[in-house]
């Protein structure tokens, strides 16, 4: 977690990641309203959302629950195939639109397998920041911050003393749709 | 069991993807009916010597390449339409970005205009130039001489003008394919290279339908006829290849090519694509040509038809 005084963004070799701890998660969307909220998100507009996944027989069922967001790859479809380049690796890895050369053209929703974006109402195309604008500040992503049941954490993946690489390091996790080989960057714990 | 739920209601993006209506499949279309132009204008004016001594070319072959801008225009218009955010629409123009193909293909288009007008201004003759001069659009800006000094930077550069829009009718037409195809990381329906060949031979093949719809005389007509035939076998085969490509990959790929066999898309395609837009015209064409019977319209509007088909339903299989 990074705080006001050892705040690394902008500093070389940073690269960001979200850990979701999916034993913590209850699925109460604190997260979703959080973003909402900070982001000041149109209706229909949604940066992170939550997912359930019932497996077994009734009674036998066990679920799964997780809230999901931008992956933020390190291997992003999504950059590579913007023409003007408004979607871009911003630092710390952070994947970033800049709402003003943003045509709308809507190549990067075709290529994110994970369907992490959406029109803005104003024509832009809007996905999850990580909150960059608080990661600039040295705080956590509103996400994070709001999560009462402490199941998110933000942090420098290469800084092996920060607590996502501790969770990696200590937890069973995965990532989805790994066999895209997009290398995501937001992981879950199992 | 397994029962998936998303609380989530995201604009164009849930329950399922919809994010390219008709402007752009009609936009992939018009792209490659351009390079369809483009391409056989090229080959007949590289071949213009020997048409000569066939008997002189039909005005209407020699203004063929001004065919190719009018119907990029409306391809542009399509693809402008679709824009969610159009007054960035010059943002296209202020980066060239190497890795996406939408990128290149926001270039290309530009510079297919310089090369298709001065391409048909070259075949022009002195009577055409002369009543072009006249034309009250032209006499009122007193543009006659440069639209008579561009008519002679045409001819004097006829080779190499016929060589660019060669090269840039082939590669216009195998970008309408890969466009989609570099998106296939998401989208298994397009996860192809096929897609560029398959689109550059369908975009020959209505180039080629839509020459046929104009007074051209017996030998062209003839000449298009037979390219198109061959076209229509080559797209069959090429759209083969496009499903064992899908039948030998992973299980996303092969979810999509249970839309063509079996599921949502499986009618439409069939019918639409295979049927009335290739194997139907195909038939057509072989009897005309066997029989000498004279041309009808049929043929070259089945194989429009089945030319915006097949962007559209191939655009649909990958949104899905
Ligand atoms: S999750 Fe989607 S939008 Fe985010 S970086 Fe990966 S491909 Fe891009
Ligand atoms: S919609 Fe905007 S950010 Fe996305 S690819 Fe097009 S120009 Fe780039």
């Amino acid at each position: 977690m990074s705080t006001s005084k050892n705040n690394s963004f902008g500093r070389p070799g940073v690269r960001y990641a979200m850990t979701m701890d999916t034993r913590r998660c209850v699925g109460c969307n604190a997260c979703v309203f959080a973003c909402k909220a900070e982001n000041a998100l149109p209706a229909k507009g949604f940066r992170d959302w939550i997912t359930y996944t019932v497996k077994g027989n009734f009674p036998a069922l066990s679920e799964l629950i997780r809230s999901e967001r931008c992956n933020h790859c390190s291997n992003s479809p999504c950059t590579t195939n913007c023409p003007t380049g408004a979607s871009h690796v911003g630092p710390g890895g952070i994947v970033l639109v800049d709402r003003g050369m943003c045509t709308g053209c809507k190549a990067c929703i075709a290529s994110c397998p994970y369907d992490a974006r959406y029109v803005h109402t104003d024509g832009f195309v809007d996905k999850c920041t990580f909150c960059v604008h608080r990661v600039k500040r040295g705080l956590d992503p509103a996400c994070v911050s709001a999560c009462p049941t402490k199941a998110l954490a933000f942090g420098d993946l290469n800084d092996p003393d920060s607590h996502v690489s501790e969770l990696l390091r200590y937890r069973k996790h995965t990532v989805l749709k790994p066999e895209k080989g997009l290398d995501p960057n937001l992981f879950f714990l199992l | 069991m397994e029962e998936f739920t998303i609380i989530r209601n995201s604009l164009h993006v849930d329950p399922h993807l919809d994010i390219w209506g008709w402007e752009i499949f009609v936009y992939l279309f018009l792209g490659g009916l351009a390079a369809g132009i483009m391409i056989i204008s090229a080959i007949n004016g590289l071949g213009y010597k020997q048409a000569k001594e066939d008997g002189s070319p039909s005005s209407w072959s020699r203004w063929a390449p001004f065919l190719a801008p009018v119907v990029i225009s409306l391809g542009m218009l399509a693809l402008f339409l679709d824009l969610e955010h159009k007054l960035y629409v010059w943002r296209f123009y202020t980066a060239f970005r190497i890795t996406s193909p939408m990128s290149w293909g926001a270039w290309i288009l530009l510079g297919l205009y310089p090369v298709t007008i001065l391409l048909g201004l070259a075949f022009l003759e002195d009577n055409e130039i002369e009543s072009l001069k006249s034309f009250a659009p032209i006499r009122w800006l007193k543009l006659g001489a440069l639209l008579e000094w561009l008519c002679r930077l045409g001819s004097a550069w006829r080779k190499v003008l016929l060589w660019a829009n060669l090269a840039l009718g082939l590669g216009l037409g195998v970008y309408t394919g890969i466009l989609l195809g570099s998106l296939g990381v998401a989208r298994p329906a397009w996860n192809s290279a096929i897609l560029g060949p398959l689109f550059l031979v369908s975009g020959f093949s209505t180039g080629a339908a839509l020459l046929m719809l104009f007074p051209l005389n017996h030998n062209e007509h003839e000449r298009l006829r037979r390219w198109d035939a061959w076209a229509i076998v080559l797209e069959l085969a090429l759209l083969g290849l496009f499903f064992i490509g899908l039948a030998s990959g992973d299980g996303y790929d092969r979810m999509a090519l249970e839309m063509f066999f079996g599921g949502k898309l499986t009618a439409l395609f069939w019918s639409l694509v295979v049927a009335v837009g290739l194997l139907v015209p195909l038939t057509i064409e072989l009897t005309e040509g066997h029989k000498g019977i004279r041309p009808t319209a049929l043929a070259p509007v089945l194989l429009l038809i089945g030319g915006v088909s097949l962007r559209w339903i191939i655009v649909s299989a990958g949104l899905y």
